[in-house]
């Protein structure tokens, strides 16, 4: 099960596109005509390009477009690598460049959709950037031949010289360009062997390390336009709250201030000739806000909630087989823990910020976004000028974790801008309004039943979900009769995003959909993160109560992909082997986004004082466009993770979340880095995601690996909350 | 009028006293080099130096440096060559995001000059940046390399 973000776009030609967008189950059913394009696109420097994919300057400098965000996690790296690879170019003439969706409108999405979530930047676009590069790569040959009037079959490509076999003759790319521009795309398009690849699939360096050592201006923080002012905003503090009255009079003669603004209905902002100036402004600004029956809302409110829907007889079920319940009912022993999840903040580095320019005609915004698409259509929406006078610059993004893909700052930058047309305003969020307005990673909680027979074999299992539903709040063309599929993340009966790991013969699970009015949204690994800890964590119970190994107990039960990473990851721990002393192990397999994931961690406790040495971490992802991005994907993801297993907890007191920075929602740093050491290990038989996965893994491993130390089973998260005197 | 010298250039800025040095970098002078991530000196995203010192300019008001120097990561290359630091960042491919990397790195150097060659337990003490991509391990070896090539 893929999800599909925000997005219907207007005026879309069907012909070149069946966009799957807003149907749920179809993953991204891209079925098109082989997009290469043929209204011939030229570079920003006026080359004309080979396809929509590539441009060759008359230098051999390659450019290639990359349609999805960079947001550190590499794919600008991978998509050019899997390009250059068809297309057969010299590496060290690659450049890249992002193309608007404006212009991928105006080219009947030539580029496909520009959305980077769910882990799917590369799995998804593979093979049609890849064709990209090999269409380019066959109409580069076809050019030489006919220049050398010898048949293209004769000629090969390779670094960025094509040669004609029979005689040796060579010409290079940059020379043959402007002629293979002018040819008709091929329509039939095979693609290498991955087996014989030299350029995709190898550990690359990064394309994008040289200007970010340097502090060049690359992220939408960074945007500098002519007689540009600088907004800042606050929106009412208590979810679904209004703006009332706000007392401008107060604020108008300090220092740089030119506009006091009412934002959409529930937000105010200042515009100044700085942004220090516009947030002192802020500051000082009386304001009243509507806060609504919201403001009654508390963690302990939002807790009873969901602990009604631990036994509430109606839910929707996401997985089933045999007759869990009767088998419960009749089981020589049964095991059942409840287990919680917090709400959490994203916290990317660069704080949501975006700028815009509004004129009656025309409105551009330059924003980082993971949807530039679904920015395009915020903006057309919030400026209300039609799709086609509006443009999106995307810049490089300070992180995005998923939370890039929500429009609210994109849309109140655009109407401060169309309350000062012709000024560009750049709106920037303080971290303290971030923390407090993101859309949440949503909150669960789990009671799981596990049954033995009298020969301590695992014959049933319930888990049920109580929680928080994201497409019921951002997607609701997904639900299914009101069923949130999503929910199912990696715990699914089949299909190719998490199928759920365990054979067991007797099966249920189920979700309760409790709503709590906080806004919740995809955050890295989004529900398989608390899916996977609330198994993973369980079967390591049921693994303890019957006195099994837990790697034995788990491969009797496991299937074979879910297996193989599992045992390839506890090998290189040396699980069965002592720990270094005072250090304990702890497994957890899970499958989602498309790829099976393992991780062994070894932890040390030390009074109320947890430390994770080391963490293997094992996927297959079935091809690797990039192992090194890969392993620092792995090592990415796992710090992520740790840091919300450790400290990542938002609260409510009055409807409002609590932690408002880096102080109240502590996150790992250096000192607490564990060694990180990644397996690798695709199979080739299908393309799975790399960004979040590994997330899921990471958690329940050292909640395992801290019951082995002490004995005690944490099942409420995050662990600095738990009291290491209790029982 | 303030007069500042950042990165071996004179600057008179026309700011409050109060406004902290990260935004007269940004704002005022334009170098965005050096970033914002928290403004209450948690991140170490806007960390610069002054007078060689490596210091969150979030929460140094401009009133308060004088005759100070300060050098931001824009002039932490010079005659075109890369510090020994960038240099091992590019070698090792530290950054994710890039976000918080320019002052990782300027925290970095600072502590290199005071210990050429640290151990771990010298860089987790010095090395507090939040880096939410999580590249703390590359971050670490980069550390040792550049230790290493100096
Ligand atoms: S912005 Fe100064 S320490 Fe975070
Ligand atoms: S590289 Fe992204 S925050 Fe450090």
């Amino acid at each position: 099960m893929t999800y599909m973000p925000k997005i219907d776009m207007p005026k879309i030609n069907r012909r070149s596109f069946v966009v799957g967008a807003a149907t749920a189950g179809a993953g991204l059913a891209l079925g098109f005509a082989l997009p290469l394009g043929s209204d011939s696109g030229r570079a920003a420097d006026a080359v004309p390009e080979i396809d929509a994919w590539v441009v060759v300057r008359p230098n051999d400098t390659v450019v290639i477009r990359i349609a999805r965000a960079e947001m550190g996690q590499g794919t600008m790296t991978g998509l050019a690598q899997l390009v250059a690879e068809e297309l057969g170019c010299d590496w060290s003439k690659v450049t890249t460049e992002f193309p608007t969706p404006g212009q991928n409108l105006a080219r009947n999405r030539v580029w496909g959709d520009f959305i980077t979530v769910g882990s799917r930047g590369v799995r998804l676009s593979n093979e049609y950037v890849r064709k990209g590069g090999a269409a380019a790569r066959m109409m580069l040959t076809q050019a030489a031949a006919d220049a050398w009037k010898v048949p293209a079959s004769e000629c090969s490509a390779a670094n960025s010289i094509i040669t004609h076999q029979p005689s040796g003759r060579t010409v290079s790319f940059g020379k043959v360009a402007e002629a293979a521009a002018k040819l008709e795309p091929p329509k039939d398009v095979p693609l290498k062997d991955p087996k014989d690849w030299t350029i995709a699939g190898k550990p690359l360096k990064r394309l994008d390390t040289a200007d970010k050592i340097v502090g060049k201006p690359l992220y939408g923080i960074d945007v500098r336009r002519p007689g540009m002012l600088y907004a800042a905003i606050n929106a009412c503090p208590v979810f679904g709250g209004k703006l009332k009255s706000f007392d401008e009079a107060k604020v108008r003669g300090m220092p740089g201030v030119k506009h006091v603004l009412q934002v959409g209905d529930n937000a105010v902002a200042v515009v100044a000739d700085s942004w220090w100036r516009a947030k002192k402004a802020l500051e000082t600004l009386p304001v009243v806000w509507n806060e609504g029956d919201n403001a009654k809302v508390s963690s302990a409110s939002i807790a009873q909630f969901l602990a009604e829907g631990l036994t509430a007889e109606q839910t929707f079920v996401g997985n089933q087989a045999g007759d869990a319940k009767a088998a419960l009912g009749g089981a020589a022993k049964l095991v059942e823990a409840v287990y919680s999840f917090p709400y959490q903040t994203h916290a990317t580095m660069e704080p949501m910020n975006a700028t815009a320019l509004y004129t009656s005609e025309r409105c551009e915004i330059w924003a980082p976004s993971q949807n530039a698409e679904g920015a395009l259509q915020a903006v057309a929406a919030a400026s209300g000028l039609p799709i086609g006078s509006c443009d999106v610059h995307n810049t490089f993004l300070g992180g995005g974790f998923g939370r890039r893909g929500e429009m609210d700052y994109v849309r109140q930058a655009v109407a401060i801008a169309k309350a000062v047309p012709g000024t560009p305003i750049k709106l920037l969020w303080t971290r303290e309004e971030d923390t407090t307005h993101d859309a949440y990673h949503p909150i669960t909680q789990c009671r799981m039943q596990g049954a033995f027979d009298a020969n301590n074999t695992l014959i049933a299992f319930h888990m049920r979900i109580s929680g928080q539903s994201i497409a019921a709040a951002e997607l609701p063309q997904l639900l299914q009769n009101g069923k949130d599929p999503l929910v199912f993340q990696g715990i699914n009966p089949g299909g190719a995003e998490g199928v759920f790991g365990y054979n067991i013969p007797n099966l249920l699970i189920d979700h309760a959909m409790r709503n709590p009015p906080v806004p919740p949204g995809f955050w890295r690994g989004v529900n398989a993160n608390h899916n996977a800890l609330y198994i993973e964590s369980f079967m390591d119970e049921l693994a303890h109560t019957t006195g099994e190994d837990p790697l034995a107990f788990r491969l009797k039960y496991l299937k074979p992909k879910q297996a193989a990473v599992l045992k390839a990851a506890a090998d290189k721990a040396g699980w069965g082997s002592p720990a270094p002393q005072g250090h304990y192990r702890g497994l957890a397999a899970f499958m989602a986004f498309g790829s099976y994931v393992a991780a062994c961690a070894e932890v040390s406790v030390d009074g109320d004082r947890v430390r994770v040495h080391r963490m293997v971490g094992a996927t297959n992802p079935g091809h690797a466009a990039n192992p090194e991005q890969i392993a620092r994907q792995v090592e990415g993801s796992f710090v992520y993770g740790l840091s919300a297993l450790l400290y990542g907890e938002c609260t409510l007191n009055k409807g409002r979340i609590e932690q408002t920075n880096f102080d109240t929602y502590q996150v790992i740093r250096i000192d607490e880095m564990p060694q990180v050491e990644t397996i690798v290990m695709p199979d080739g038989e299908f393309w799975g995601g790399v960004g979040e996965p590994t997330i899921a893994a990471a958690a329940p491993a050292v909640l395992n690996a801290v019951f082995a130390a002490t004995g005690k089973r944490i099942r409420n998260m995050p662990i600095k909350n738990y009291d290491w005197h209790s029982a | 009028m303030i007069a500042l010298s950042i990165n071996g250039k004179s600057y008179d800025v026309d700011v409050e006293d109060d406004t902290p040095l990260l935004w007269v970098l940004r704002d005022t002078i334009g170098l965005t080099g050096t970033k914002y991530g928290c403004g209450i000196a948690q991140c170490g995203a806007c960390t610069v130096h002054i007078d060689g010192v490596a210091t969150r300019s979030c929460q140094v008001p401009i009133s308060t440096i004088g005759t100070q120097k300060i050098t931001t990561i824009e002039a932490l290359a010079q005659n075109g060559k890369l510090h020994p630091v960038q240099q091992a960042w590019l070698d090792l491919d530290v950054p994710q995001c890039g976000y918080c990397q320019s002052g990782m790195m300027m925290a970095v150097v600072a502590l290199l000059k005071e210990k050429p060659k640290p151990t771990d337990a010298d860089i987790d003490a010095a090395i507090t940046n939040i880096c939410r991509c999580g590249t703390y391990q590359r971050v670490r070896a980069a550390i040792h390399a550049a230790a290493n090539n100096a």
